[in-house]
């Protein structure tokens, strides 16, 4: 090869690399000019919340019809997962559906709220995350725990979040971490055991709850108003409905799910 | 004594008759051709083959990385869990993702050996050259490996990861074809082809659009892409390999480098098709909401990739034969005047 064809050669490989890094770089950089334009508009002061009138909703996500059998799963490509083997992806008891992520998702205006001290705990544990899925505050620390006696790593696949990927071995400490901006059903993945999977859901108040195998939630602490409360799942996709709650008041907000198709 | 590829003697005797604007030369059948002290090297062969093996694991390697969806179960590159030798314990993912990388260490390795043999002991030139091509090529490949576990598996990385690593195959086996004792030592049997248009235009025809298929399978496997323009391409594609195979099988069958490639083509597209429905009914229809990769996926998407990369060194050695045995008569070049004079 002459010393013209090997530079040719030489500058298309590293044209190709560098179409790939600004390629990949391109939603990072996106990301950060989207919070400057946030920060930069102004926003008028929010009314105080008075913890005198602050109301609650609570509520039982149903599903109608009769749910699939939770598929198995196989651990058996890891000696060192030694969890139940249903998969946790609809999670059906006596028709209550549990792992629904409820929260106000228009209402609340121009209020801002800070995030938490205290973190919320991710653990890994018989090669299955729990919680299965998770709801966070923009800015509040996640620690991410591994008690299994095998490696796992960390991969949120995220939207408008940052993408990253750690590797957790097993009596490693704990991972912190958080997310920046509000996102819904943000998945998060093992690529050591492909069944693991959750959801992290980040908002930008402190009113969202996730239901549990009752299908119950509660958000509590919301001040008098009209709000739209969404109700999300993973695979049944979402739902809203409109509420209004006055001071004081403790309201039932009730909904069901369909399986998907019917 | 070894004799130059005839396919290029012929072809130069040809140009040589055109430029001369002489009418083509008939069909030649053990044409004299040019010699060039050149000797098979039995060594240099097999180990060429030997790395084309090695290559056709690596590419089942890498297909069950993706089919497991491993891609990232080893989070660094290109250390793996912050060590560049250590072997980390093979379970879950890593299994994959790690034997891929340490099979294409030893395909990076074998290549730098091939391309140093080749350049000391090779006296075709544009061999030697072909060598630091296929080394070129798996170090380009090694980078986009890298560059797609670093980004997080960009589909379009990953698919030039997939696409580069039939390229590299489909070097190698060409590697292995010139360095064979029957490229080197065999007075070619050549029939100069008349019909439009020509098989070789057939069988770069194909290469091509083996290649486009290649890169729609790729990003559709990397999600950047949905199923609809790989299964609608199939169609394309069988079309153009039967095409070329008909062609070569019919006219041309008494030429054994021919007939043997157009046939083993010919059954891998038929073995591909099937592979490809069954993929798309484990892996779209069936597979759709599995909660981890089903067995019946994973084999089926590995062989439909390990026959697909088959099928395309297949046409590019069918390619590489038909340019040597079939090469395209010039007579459409030669002014009608000329063709014709009584005409004038």
């Amino acid at each position: 090869m002459n010393r013209k064809n090997s530079t040719m050669f030489v500058s298309v490989l590293a044209l190709f690399a560098l179409l790939a890094l600004t390629a990949c770089s391109k939603k990072e950089n996106t990301e950060q000019s989207s919070n400057t334009a946030t920060e930069q508009s102004a926003q008028p002061a929010a009314t105080p919340i008075d913890p005198a009138t602050v109301a609650t909703v609570n509520g039982t996500v149903k599903f109608d019809g009769t749910a699939p059998k939770p598929a198995k799963i196989d651990m058996s490509q890891d000696p060192g997962c030694k969890g139940t083997n249903a998969a946790d992806t609809l999670v059906v008891s006596n028709g209550d559906l549990a792992n629904e992520f409820v929260y106000v998702k228009d209402g609340l205006g121009n209020r801002t709220f800070e995030p938490p001290k205290d973190p919320v705990v991710l653990d890994q544990k018989g090669c299955q995350y729990h919680p299965h899925v998770l709801g966070v505050m923009t800015g509040q620390t996640v620690q991410i725990k591994n008690d299994d006696p095998t490696t796992h790593n960390i991969h949120p696949t995220p939207k408008d979040n940052r993408e990253w990927n750690e590797s957790q071995p097993p009596s490693a400490p704990a991972l912190e971490k958080n997310f920046t901006r509000e996102e819904i059903m943000l998945p998060v993945k093992c690529n050591q055991h492909p069944w693991m999977k959750m959801y992290v859901n980040v908002v930008k108040s402190p009113f969202f709850a996730v239901t549990d195998k009752s299908g119950k939630y509660e958000i509590k602490g919301l001040p008098p108003g009209d709000y739209t409360l969404a109700f999300v799942h993973e695979k049944l996709g979402e739902q809203e409905q409109k509420v209004t709650v006055a001071p004081k008041e403790t309201k039932t907000v009730d909904q069901s799910f369909k399986a998907a198709g019917e | 004594m070894q004799l130059l590829p005839a396919g290029y003697a012929i072809w130069r005797s040809l140009l040589a008759a055109h430029q001369g604007r002489v009418t083509i030369l008939p069909a030649t059948k053990g044409h004299a051709l040019k010699a060039l002290a050149t000797t098979y090297n039995r060594g240099l062969h097999r180990f060429a083959v030997i790395l084309a093996f090695w290559t056709f694991l690596l590419i089942i390697a890498g297909a069950l990385v993706t089919s497991n969806d491993a891609g990232l179960s080893v989070p660094d590159w290109p250390t793996s869990f912050g060590s560049l030798y250590k072997i980390p314990k093979l379970v879950g993912g890593v299994k994959f993702e790690h034997t891929h990388r340490m099979i294409a260490q030893g395909a990076g390795f074998l290549t730098i050996i091939l391309a140093l043999w080749m350049w000391r002991a090779e006296k075709r030139r544009w061999l030697r050259i072909l060598g630091i091509g296929a080394l070129g090529t798996v170090i380009a490949q090694g980078v986009l490996g890298g560059l797609t576990v670093l980004f997080f598996l960009p589909p379009p990385i990953s698919s030039a990861h997939a696409a580069l690593a039939q390229t590299f195959f489909c070097l190698v086996v060409a590697v292995a074809v010139f360095t064979g004792r029957k490229w080197i030592e065999e007075v070619p049997r050549v029939e100069f082809d008349q019909r439009k248009p020509s098989l070789f235009t057939l069988t770069l025809l194909a290469i091509f659009v083996l290649y486009v298929q290649l890169i729609l399978g790729a990003m559709f496997r990397h999600h950047g892409l949905s199923w609809g323009p790989h299964v609608v391409h199939a169609a394309v594609v069988s079309f153009v390999l039967a095409w070329t195979a008909v062609r070569a099988l019919s006219v041309y069958s008494q030429i054994e480098a021919i007939r043997r490639p157009a046939i083993l083509m010919l059954s891998l597209v038929i073995a591909q098709l099937c592979l490809g429905f069954t993929a798309f009914l484990t892996r779209v229809s069936w597979g759709r909401d599995a909660i981890q990769p089903e067995l019946p996926m994973v084999i089926s998407t590995v062989a439909h990739v390990a026959v697909g990369a088959l099928l395309l060194a297949t046409t590019v050695v069918l390619a590489i034969q038909v340019w040597r045995h079939v090469p395209v008569a010039f007579e459409e070049r030669v002014p009608q005047a000329e063709r014709n004079p009584s005409a004038a």
